[in-house]
């Protein structure tokens, strides 16, 4: 991966707390991460790991209260997104930045027509006419892959499948020419033989438009075929961030290696018994002063209850929070 | 074969459970989803049969008609050697304790304002005549067996994470010593890490009771993990049976070759080896299925006579069912065309 190109969307230590009533949830703590052009950067982690949170959190679509995003930077286009004013960040939303959401089912609205729906983004914010729209909306369909897309403009939602819905809100989100498109589990809702195509219609969508993408999934298996780079996150932390290869060839993390090993795989060697990581994600009521994963680690050791690790280097793009170095099988250095 | 040898504790013949559709100003019944449409099965005492299917294709169904929690519309199921296909439902309820379930989500299937004792004490209360200091007892041995602390018995289900109220389901449904347990996607409301502790649990739990499962998923690399052997559903039918091994080594239906290479691999060094079969469009819907084979509209290698006549589901290699046309001799499909029925009934009564 070329570490040179300036990236298109920069965080920086982005928290993100809820006020709830039985106290407050930190459910981002100090995320960093870069998206270079045309890469896709797959997000794991399990429910609750901060993940959807975080690429919410970007472009300020959590209400708020109870979500406060309390401190960190996101540089896009030279602006800091969690500066900027509603109006410009409604610009960047469904504009130069796509989201397409989990369940498509429940995102799309179900008294508008598709076309309707897809026409939408296209005068809002590219001051198109209905002609124009109505023609680029057709062609949108077709580059998803629908069939006799211009007579399908005029069906509702619920005359699509899962598969052809999730399709028309891939379509959606790229309306605008997006730099960036951010997919919150979109295939998670779908079947396999349905996943397969839509994960097909993304590699190519994406070599074709050249656009960088965030895949947000809880699949090491979809991630393992699909990203470029990967980010593991935990307890609203991320535990190691490398290229995919570097990832399931070399993890570094306790969690990530646990998680590897729990998951059964449909090819190779079939265990007699499942690895399985003990215990519960902590609940995060509290900044954390210490590595969240250390209750159910194996190697934890004293530093772990006192300090939170920071991200350290481990050379070919990889880095990992954790006090514990792999490599030599000891702690690392205080 | 091993199979023959042993003794099944469920059989299933030509399992159907149909829907009806009622429309129009007179609810006039217009048609029916054929949910389940002449599915047929053993299970055998001590295994898991892994069930697999995509969202709609009758697997979930299949499990529930096979506890009769429907009244089937045809066919015959045996449980222990005795009929219950056709048997009324007050007439089920003295084998409901050798045959029980667990289901999909932990959070709807517990009763919110029942405490975790009296939940796992309920099958205790309608189908025993322990005394209370008796079921009590017999609640914290279930709640050490599925590995809830006992002193928790007093909580409500909300106080629970989603593997916990799962191992409170697993614990209800083993309160009567069942045999046979349909398993109807315990795992997937659940995430990565406590998937592997339920499916650990439940299989601990196999091997000290001697339960026999129905084991009912999506999920195929945890299927091949617990399973002894595995039935593929598509649209209302099961496409192929086989023993695990053979069946993820060597998939001989379409359909199954196609599904197993659509699970992505959590290995990027094997994902990239192989070519992945992208199946075209959607499944049809199970209220007008096509014409022949259920497959044939999405089928990369479909041939004239799938269009056209359904394939007969039978045993081409010991223990290995599959229904294709592509393993049909020629003259058994013309003897086939022509409609005879005694070789369809011979079919049958074989060990399926």
């Amino acid at each position: 991966m070329p570490d040179g190109a300036m990236p298109v969307l920069d965080v920086r230590d982005l928290k993100t707390v809820f006020q709830t009533r039985g106290g407050e949830v930190h459910a981002v703590n100090d995320v960093s991460f870069a998206l270079r052009p045309g890469e896709l950067l797959g997000v794991v982690g399990e429910s609750g790991s901060g993940k959807s949170v975080t690429m919410m959190s970007l472009l300020g679509l959590l209400p708020s209260p109870p979500a406060d995003v309390r401190d960190g930077q996101v540089m896009f286009g030279g602006k800091d997104l969690l500066k900027v004013s509603m109006d410009e960040l409604r610009a960047v939303r469904g504009g130069e930045i796509g989201f397409v959401f989990q369940d498509p089912m429940t995102s799309l609205n179900p008294v508008y027509t598709v076309g309707f729906q897809l026409m939408e983004p296209l005068r809002k914010h590219m001051g198109m006419n209905k002609r124009q729209a109505a023609k680029r909306a057709q062609e949108l369909l077709e580059l998803v892959g629908i069939p006799d897309a211009r007579r399908r403009l005029d069906d509702y939602p619920h005359q699509f499948s899962g598969g052809m819905r999730q399709r028309v809100m891939i379509a959606i989100a790229l309306a605008c020419d997006p730099k960036v498109l951010i997919a919150d589990e979109p295939t998670t809702a779908l079947d396999v033989t349905i996943q397969a195509q839509i994960l097909e219609l993304m590699k190519e969508l994406r070599d074709k438009l050249g656009m960088a993408v965030i895949w947000i999934t809880h699949d090491l298996g979809v991630i393992a075929g699909i990203a470029d780079r990967v980010m593991v996150m935990y307890a609203g932390q991320v535990v190691e961030h490398a290229p995919v290869k570097e990832l399931f060839g070399n993890p570094q993390h306790p969690y990530t290696r646990a998680l590897l090993k729990t998951i059964p795989s449909i090819a190779g060697e079939r265990a007699a018994r499942l690895t399985i990581i003990e215990g519960q994600p902590p609940i995060m009521g509290a900044a954390p002063s210490a590595c969240p994963f250390r209750d159910r680690c194996d190697v934890a050791f004293e530093r772990c209850a006192h300090e939170n690790p920071p991200r350290y280097d481990v050379g070919h793009g990889h880095d990992t929070a954790c006090f514990f170095d792999a490599r030599t099988g000891a702690p690392r250095d205080a | 074969m091993l199979d023959a040898a042993r003794k099944p504790l469920v059989s299933v013949r030509d399992l159907k459970m149909h829907f009806p559709i009622y429309a129009g100003l007179f609810r006039r019944r217009v048609g029916e989803v054929k949910a389940v449409d002449g599915v047929s099965f053993d299970v055998f005492e001590g295994e898991t049969l892994g069930l697999v299917g995509e969202s709609g294709c009758g697997k979930s169904t299949c499990g529930r008609a096979v506890l009769r929690l429907y009244d089937i519309t045809d066919g015959s199921i045996t449980i222990e050697g005795r009929e219950i296909g056709q048997t009324p439902q007050p007439d089920l309820r003295p084998m409901r304790p050798t045959m029980q379930m667990v289901f999909q989500d932990p959070q709807a299937s517990l009763n919110p304002r029942m405490t975790v004792e009296d939940i796992i004490k309920e099958p205790l209360d309608e189908h025993t005549t322990l005394t209370d200091a008796e079921k009590r007892e017999k609640v914290g041995e279930l709640m050490d067996a599925v590995g809830l602390n006992r002193k928790f018995a007093k909580r409500y289900p909300h106080a629970f994470s989603g593997g916990q109220r799962q191992r409170i389901g697993i614990a209800r449904a083993l309160a009567l010593n069942p045999k046979f347990i349909v398993c109807d996607e315990p795992i997937a409301a659940l995430d990565v890490s406590i998937q592997a502790q339920v499916v650990n649990l439940l299989e601990d739990l196999q091997e000290q009771f001697g339960l026999t499962y129905l084991f009912i998923s999506h999920d195929l690399s945890m299927v091949r993990h617990i399973a002894t052997r595995v039935a593929v559903m598509y649209l209302g039918k099961v496409v192929e049976l086989a023993p695990r091994e053979g069946l993820y080594a060597d998939p001989l239906h379409p359909y199954t070759n196609a599904l197993l290479s659509a699970v992505p691999e959590p290995d990027p060094s094997l994902a990239r080896k192989s070519e992945r079969i992208i199946l075209q469009g959607d499944v049809p819907s199970p209220s007008n299925p096509p014409k022949g084979c259920n497959f044939c509209t999405r089928c990369p290698s479909v041939m004239d006579i799938c269009k056209e006549v359904e394939p007969d589901y039978r045993e081409v290699k010991p223990g290995r069912f599959v229904a294709c046309h592509l393993f049909n001799e020629i003259n058994d499909t013309a003897s086939q065309m022509a409609g005879t029925e005694d070789k369809k009934s011979t079919n049958k009564e074989k060990t399926l």
